[in-house]
């Protein structure tokens, strides 16, 4: 049973914390926000972005960033799209070929990084812009509308009434983004690769030395979040009943405030799921509640690059002071010796 | 207790592009001995730790036997499979996950799921068989470093070793941290698992090892039995050359101090220093690795601020906002990391050597000609006999040594009053450091002030007129080396 410090030194604890205290401001100032069918569909509204979450965390576990996750995700959507509108395909054609389009941009993106040597967040940054620009130039920005039926229909795995009448739907985007967390979370934690890229992440160097392989985990690592982003490409047509193409640009810094406010660093080899799902929660509040107090949404955006430069700073600030206690750090005053 | 052979190495080369860093290697382990692998920086000790673990291939055409069998190709997994660990110098070790996984991470290699309760189950075999108690499921950067290194050790015994490297295990620990070490490494012995002990301070060499091998430019000089060795011929066959006798040093007190502190404190870095620099006194400054050593040095380079205290240059009080400040008041500082902080490696000599002094360069219009730059590249060079084809090359092209002199000649082209040299000789082979050693005096007689950082004794005593030592940040010792030996500096150091 870990003890109460031990249990203050974790993200997770302080995020809980501000959430709840969150929950409770906001449903002082709006009665409406404490219901069952408002956090529904706050969760309903996140789980796209939740879905992507999963893929970047690997990626940032294992040492690295993405920045392309949402520019893969419109990619794969909008080639399904195209398969299912225009070829008539069936789904079990139309859901494969979206996710192998997703896992080969990652690996695109994975090959760039490995073999070029070059700086993850300079390459996702480059292709996250190559594959976008050439989504809007080969689709002149058009969406597509006429999605078949099996694809924008809504599905709905749990439905029921409460006490006030309001109607509950767990949908399509919430089971799979609560399957996507936990297939992450067995992944990472109780996997042999999972746990490989931790060490990887960790530090690459000695998991070179004791003999892994760096280009298969890199590969896994970039084509899972490529997978992933294209998971949630497909669940956010499904959800809206359309494919744009510039639908989920843009998200890709919420996204990756959301992980790093879950604990996760961006130096690598740390973070939980618990903590990236409490991050995305928080922030969904945050968006939630700043709709509901009818605050501009910009709002929203100085929050987010506000986490990311909080989080970044105060990791690196806390490893130069960690370097810097080291050194007199108890050390008995020596006596003076002269010769 | 020694057995049969286990490691043999016969012929073995190994050429980085034109550099031969392993030239016809014959080398044998035998099981369960100790053995220490003893030779200056760059001579070929970590390649050959490196070729024998799988890191690097050597050249064809050597052998590399294990129990009579030639054992290459080798990669990491073969040589770990085959009962070689290697405890690296920087250990190697995951920071972010547990030292239960760090001992058996090879339960986590290949796929499936990761046998947890295994994992923990051999941690905990392997440390109490150390007769170590570590927390299993800490996380190792949590942990101190001989914590750390017990953990690097445990990850070597998980893998089945019969012999097992330890690079420099004992770079910074403290004496009685190191003599528990030395009772570890005697314990692994009697298991009969073999070690190959790496290891600059010759005192632990003659205490623990069997035999010796002696390296020397990237050649075996010879492998002899410890009892038959004392340590100046020790020297004498890592350098190959007899120590200079050592420099006399000079009473300094009553010439004019340089430089000056009064209690200087910077939190968690160093506290309440105080020094005096006079001129042209060479002043050595040494201690473990982490003493604060460095730390001291960028405070008075304007590299940090300190917290209290005052720093006197010319006995006026200064307050170094930046090292333009510094550099400005007749300071300069010579980085003990040259690789990463003090050499653009790419660029030429030229663009390495004037980058201090460029402004002094302006002609009347304000502008810097080439040609004035390639002067005084080229006085600087005949000044300080580097070897360079030319000015114009790459940096990178020179060996340690010569890259060392152009970093040197950079700051003396500021006609520094003061020099602060962290570490001078670092990867400069013997003959480079004489040289070193050598402009130094030349310095100091013209009055330059000099502070010597320096962990090498021999260094400080070929050079310095008084040393300090330093240890946790504050000043434990001052001493003439007139007065010490090598030995009972040392000592002190490592207590």
């Amino acid at each position: 049973m870990p003890d109460f410090a031990t249990l203050r030194s974790r993200p997770e604890f302080w995020l809980a914390g501000v959430i709840v205290i969150l929950c409770a401001a906001l449903s002082l100032s709006t009665p409406s926000f404490l219901s069952l069918s408002n956090f529904v569909d706050l969760t309903e509204s996140y789980a796209v972005q939740a879905i992507m979450a999963t893929g970047l965390f690997v990626v940032l576990i294992a040492g690295g960033i993405d920045i392309s996750f949402a520019a893969t995700a419109s990619v794969a959507q909008y080639v399904a799209a195209l398969l299912a509108t225009h070829y008539g395909l069936s789904p079990f054609l139309v859901i494969p070929a979206g996710l192998v389009v997703g896992t080969g941009l990652g690996f695109l993106n994975a090959a760039l990084i490995h073999y070029a040597r070059v700086n993850s967040i300079i390459i996702t940054i480059a292709t996250m812009n190559v594959y976008f620009a050439l989504l809007m130039y080969a689709t002149g920005g058009h969406s597509i509308y006429n999605l078949p039926e099996w694809w924008s229909e809504r599905v709905t795995f749990l439905q029921f009434e409460t006490s006030g009448g309001d109607l509950i739907r767990i949908t399509l985007p919430i089971v799979v983004m609560v399957v996507s967390l936990l297939l992450c979370w067995v992944l990472l934690t109780l996997s042999r690769t999972g746990r490989q890229l931790y060490a990887m992440g960790g530090n690459a160097e000695a998991a070179r030395r004791i003999g892994l392989n760096i280009s298969k985990l890199q590969f896994f690592a970039y084509g899972f979040a490529g997978f992933m982003a294209a998971l949630a490409g497909l669940v956010q047509a499904n959800r809206v009943g359309e494919a744009v193409p510039n639908a989920l640009y843009g998200t890709e810094l919420s996204v990756l405030s959301a992980a790093v406010l879950g604990g996760a660093s961006l130096l690598g080899g740390v973070g939980t799921i618990g903590g990236i799902t409490l991050g995305i929660l928080l922030l969904a509040i945050i968006q939630n509640g700043l709709n509901l107090l009818d605050i501009s949404p910009y709002c929203f955006e100085i929050i987010t690059g506000a986490i990311i430069l909080a989080s970044t700073t105060l990791t690196a600030l806390s490893v130069q002071s960690r370097k810097r206690s080291r050194l007199v750090e108890e050390a008995p005053i020596p006596e003076q010796a002269h010769v | 207790m020694t057995g049969a052979v286990f490691l043999e190495l016969c012929h073995v080369h190994k050429t980085f592009g034109s550099f031969q860093a392993l030239r016809g290697i014959d080398w044998d382990v035998r099981e369960g001995e100790i053995h220490c692998l003893v030779g200056e920086n760059g001579c070929g000790k970590s390649t050959l730790i490196k070729a024998v673990s799988g890191v690097h291939a050597p050249d064809p055409g050597g052998d590399i036997r294990i129990g009579g069998r030639n054992v290459l190709p080798l990669d990491p997994m073969r040589a770990r499979a085959l009962g070689i660990q290697v405890v690296f110098q920087d250990l190697a070790l995951f920071p972010n996950l547990s030292v239960a996984e760090n001992i058996a991470f090879d339960a986590n290699l290949g796929r499936g799921f990761s046998p947890r309760a295994a994992i923990r189950r051999k941690a905990k075999e392997i440390l109490s068989r150390l007769g170590h108690d570590l927390p299993l499921e800490c996380p190792v950067d949590a942990l101190s470093i001989a914590e750390r290194q017990i953990v690097a050790i445990a990850r070597g015994l998980a893998g089945e070793a019969r012999l097992i490297f330890m690079d420099e295990p004992t770079a910074s620990l403290t004496r009685a941290e190191v003599r528990r070490l030395l009772d570890l490494v005697r314990k692994l012995s009697a298991e009969g698992i073999a070690i190959v002990f790496v290891s600059h301070r010759l005192d632990e060499v003659s205490a623990i090892a069997e035999r010796i091998t002696v390296m020397r430019d990237g050649r075996m000089v010879g492998t002899y039995a410890a009892s038959g060795l004392d340590q100046r011929t020790l020297i004498h066959l890592m350098t190959g050359i007899e120590i200079a006798t050592h420099h006399a040093p000079r009473d300094c007190s009553a010439r004019p101090a340089l430089l000056e502190t009064r209690q200087l404190t910077r939190k968690g870095e160093y506290e309440n220093v105080s020094i005096t620099l006079h001129e042209g006194e060479v002043l050595g400054l040494t201690g473990l690795l982490g003493a604060g050593r460095t730390e001291f040095a960028l405070s008075l380079f304007g590299m940090t601020r300190p917290d209290s205290g005052t720093l006197l240059v010319h006995g006026r009080e200064c307050r170094f906002r930046t090292n333009q400040d510094a550099l400005a008041a007749g300071l300069a500082y010579v980085s003990e990391d040259r690789l990463n902080l003090g050499i653009n490696a790419e660029q030429s000599i030229v663009d390495n050597l004037d980058i201090a002094v460029l402004p002094r360069l302006a002609n009347r219009f304000g502008t810097i000609t080439d040609r004035a730059r390639v002067q005084l590249a080229e006085d600087w060079v005949a000044r300080l006999n580097i070897k360079v084809n030319s000015v114009q090359d790459a940096i990178n092209t020179l060996s340690g040594g010569n890259q060392q002199r152009v970093i040197l000649a950079r700051w003396l082209a500021s006609h520094p009053k003061i020099l602060i040299l962290d570490s001078p000789t670092v990867g400069v082979d013997i003959k480079n450091k004489e040289g070193i050693y050598a402009l130094i005096r030349e310095l100091s007689a013209q009055g330059v002030g000099i502070l010597v950082i320096s962990d090498e004794m021999i260094e400080l005593f070929a050079t310095c007129d008084r040393i300090l030592h330093m240890r946790n940040g504050r000043i434990a010792g001052d001493y003439s080396p007139a007065h010490i030996t090598e030995q009972a500096l040392e000592a002190q150091i490592y207590a």
